[in-house]
Formats: structure tokens, sequence, C-alpha cells
């Protein structure tokens, strides 16, 4: 009885050992085929994030408000062309003799600005706008589905597919930079053109830009235009206290933006 | 065993069963390999269309005008500026055309006068510089240039022109005061006209012993603010001294 006992037990112990971690195997087989399959697609293309890590420079002091920039962004990325969407705008600054500073932007700067009064202008000038990308972003801190998130290249970027519209991010952004997309009913941002940059070319509004008032390039590398840029000027970046590490850098940039 | 802790034991395993298999399948494929997110979505972002083919592509075609372009004052203005997007143009180069803007009103996108636009910058008063005339009539776009030179100051410094126009300074013209090379009119960023650069320049006039006009004021030029030159306190287009 002792005896036929204990083997039962013994079976019962190996069938366990045996049939437990099967579904398990199977299921991590399964995916490793489908990693296998993912990989080979995405080895095609020469590109490798983590040979980059981008970063934008902006001299408002080279700035014409012209809005080539926004209305490139928006033909670049199908961004919808009510004049409240914007993946990048630009401000025009006023600072009046009494201290006064008013910043306007309409239809983000597209059709350019209406001429200011001058008599009551300290100073004015333009600077133009888009998401910071930064490196500790808030906006990814409080996506509750992961479906924003940030790339080895240093790009934050939303997963529409996956995003599910709840807006925390839109709130989150200190920059004001997302927007909830009327159609899709997911959050969008500026992507730094991804698209262009795993193709070799600049963001469009870089590239249409007439005065170079936009610089892009790869913060780690030193022959990069912006690395040149971060060496011969004075930079800042938009609210510094709140830690978000922007990778949008002002160079010479006035106090009173904010 | 006692038999309830062998079926409590069936019941958990059918559910943490029932998890794995809800989470393989719901969790999408490629969540968490690069971090916490869908790894594919890169992939679907990177493989957006292309609208701006960028100016090197231009080029490869347009030879002519990408080599007046580059000795020009635009040559740091990509064509895609003025003729939009060219991505399918560049794909299909004989069924798409990109835009030629022609009309009086593009040009002054950039360079109608607005003072919060950087000094030096070209810019014109759309209303009163030639109207009605389309630019291109006297400006070659690839490669501008003023179609004459300047004959005024206030040709290109109106903001500047109108106030001394009003100001007690208005009869002093501007190169009594700025020396300027010819050469400013043509290249105005590369060689710029002079300021006064010592307080004897004003005090030419408005020294307690100039020998001008009586109605001119007059200042004690060794104490009045002696570390600064004048213009760093007045502005000498519109002096507010009467």
């Amino acid at each position: 009885m002792k005896d036929a006992d204990s083997d039962s037990i013994e079976d019962r112990r190996t069938f366990l050992q045996k049939a437990l971690p099967a579904p398990v195997a199977l299921l991590s087989l399964l995916q490793g085929q489908d990693r296998k399959a993912e990989s080979k697609e995405e080895s095609e293309p020469a590109y490798n994030p983590a040979e980059h890590y981008y970063g934008m420079g902006i001299d408002p002091g080279l700035c014409i408000g012209c809005g080539r920039c926004a209305e490139a962004c928006k033909a670049e990325n199908d961004v919808p062309r009510e004049p409240f969407y914007f993946r990048t705008w630009i401000e025009r600054y006023v600072v009046q003799t009494s201290g006064e500073t008013v910043v306007t932007s309409p239809d983000g700067g597209i059709a350019g600005f209406s001429p200011v009064a001058e008599a009551d202008v300290l100073r004015t000038f333009f600077v133009p706008k888009l998401c910071n990308h930064c490196a500790n972003a808030p906006c990814v801190q409080v996506c509750p589905v992961g479906a924003t998130f940030i790339t080895p290249d240093g790009v934050v970027l939303v997963d529409k597919d996956y995003c599910i519209g709840c807006r925390y991010c839109i709130q989150a952004c200190p920059y004001g930079a997302r927007f909830l997309h009327p159609v899709t009913l997911t959050a969008e941002k500026c992507t730094f053109c991804y698209h262009r940059l795993v193709k070799g070319l600049v963001p469009a509004c870089v590239e249409v830009c007439p005065t170079q008032a936009r610089i892009f390039g790869d913060l780690r590398q030193r022959r990069s235009p912006l690395h040149r840029f971060m060496r011969f000027n004075k930079i800042q970046v938009l609210k510094p206290h709140l830690n978000a590490e922007p990778k949008v850098f002002y160079a010479n940039l006035d106090g009173e933006v904010k | 065993m006692p038999q309830q802790v062998t079926r409590l034991a069936v019941v958990f395993g059918i559910l943490i069963l029932a998890l794995v298999l809800a989470r393989s399948q719901l969790v999408p494929k490629t969540f968490g390999q690069a971090g916490h997110y869908r790894a594919a979505a890169v992939t679907e972002i990177a493989a957006a269309k292309i609208h701006y083919a960028g100016h090197e592509a231009c080029a490869a075609c347009h030879e002519d005008i990408a080599k007046t372009r580059s000795a020009g004052r635009h040559r740091n203005v990509a064509c895609e500026v003025c003729h939009g997007p060219a991505a399918d143009h560049v794909a299909a180069p004989t069924d798409v055309h990109p835009s030629a803007p022609k009309q009086r009103g593009r040009c002054p996108q950039c360079h109608g006068y607005d003072s919060a636009r950087p000094t030096g910058f070209p810019q014109i008063d759309p209303v009163t510089h030639n109207p009605v005339r389309p630019c291109i009539s006297c400006h070659q776009p690839h490669a501008p240039e003023t179609p004459r030179e300047p004959e005024a100051c206030g040709a290109c410094h109106g903001s500047i022109a109108r106030t001394h126009a009003v100001s007690a300074h208005a009869l002093i013209g501007c190169t009594r005061c700025h020396e300027t090379d010819r050469r400013h009119k043509t290249t105005p960023l590369l060689i710029r006209p002079s300021k006064p650069a010592s307080r004897a320049f004003c005090a030419g006039c408005h020294a307690r012993d100039a020998g001008s006009p009586k109605e001119i004021p007059r200042v004690d030029v060794t104490t009045h603010g002696e570390r600064y030159v004048c213009w760093q306190c007045h502005y000498p287009h519109f002096p507010e001294a009467k």
C-alpha cells in the first residue's frame, strides 16, 4: 500500500512538473516566432535609432514670423486645417513700455501677423514653438496605457492605434504642444517628422525655414549643426524649473518667453 | 491532500491559465519589446508618406536654377518654401506640377514690414511699394537683387525715416552723422554705416561754446553724462530736448 501510494504521488509530481510549464513554453515559442519575423522586417532599412539622439535649436533672433514652418508642418503631417490644431506654431511677443507683454499667435502664424502700433512698443520679436521632446517627459509619465513613449533616438511619439483618448497627456504637457485629433480622437503632437528622419531628411519645418532660425541635429555628434549651435550661443530651454529636460534649445531667449 | 484544497488548486489553475491566454491574445505582440510601448508603432509612424522632398531632390533635375539660387541671397531658402510640397512631383515629374507663386501677395509673407522682424532683414510696405505690380516683374526670385540702388535711406529704413522727418533733426541728412560706404547699398549686412563714436561729435552743435545757431539746446559736455556717448541716452532720430 505504502509503495503504491508513494508511486502515485511521484507520478503526479512528475506529471505536474512536465505539464504545467507546457502552455507557457508554447506561448513563448509562438512569441519567439513572431519576434523573429519582425526583426527580419526591421533589419531591412539601414536606420539604427541607437546611433542618434535628436534635438532642435531655435534662434528667435533670426525668426521673421513668416509662418512657413507651421504651414509645412500641416502639409507634411496632414494636421487638421482648423486654426486651433498645431504641431508647431509661432508666437509674437510685444513687450510694451507699460511693462505688459502681449503674446499673439493668430492661426499659429500661418497667415502672418497684423502690424503692431509702434508707439508703445519696448521690444517685439517672434518665437517658434513645438513639442520639446523632453527626456523626462511628463506626458509619457501620465499615459495610463503606454501609448506615448520615448524612442531610443530621443523622440516622443504617440501610438495612435493604442491611444484611448483620455487627454491626460494633453493636460500634463507644460508647453501646450499636444491636442486631440478631431477625427481619430487620439492625442497628436510633433514627431520631429520621424518618417523623414529615418530616411535621412530633416523635419519639414527645418527644411522650409528661410532664415535658418531652426537648427536640427544630433546632440551626441560633434559634427552635427546642432552641436555647433550649442557651442556658439547662450542656450536656454523653456520652463527649466519643471525638470522635464526639454530638447528644444533656444538661443539668447528673452526673459518674457514662457 | 484534503479535497477542498485540490478543488481550489484546480480553480486557481484554470484562472491562471485563462489569464495567461487572455494576456497573450489582448496585449499587442510587440508591446514591451523596447520599453513600455508597442514597438511596431515606431515602424508604423516611420512609414508615413513624405510630402516635402527636400531641396537636394529638386537640384538633381533643376541644376540651372539650383546654381543660380546657390549664388544669390535666397541660397538658404529651400525650393519648397515658395513652390510648396513637391514629393509628388519628384515621384511623377510630368504628371504633377508644383505651384509657382507669381502673385504679389506671396513675397510680403516674408518681406512685408513688421517691427517684430529682425533689424536688417529686407522689408517693404506692400501698400506703398510699387502698388499692383507683381514682385517678379522687378525682382528675380531665385537670386533676388534690388533692381537699382536705393536712392534714399528711407527705402529700407522707413521707420527711422518717418520718425526723423517730424523731429527737430529733420533737416540734418542721414550721412551727416552716419558715414556710409557706397557698398552698404548693395551688401547692407556686410558693410555697415558708422555711428558717432565720441561726445565731441554732438558737442559740435550742442556744446556751450559751439558756433551753431542760438535756438539749438546747449549742455556742458564736460559734466553732462560724461560716461556715455550722447546717443546712448538721447534718441537722435527724435530728440526729446526742445
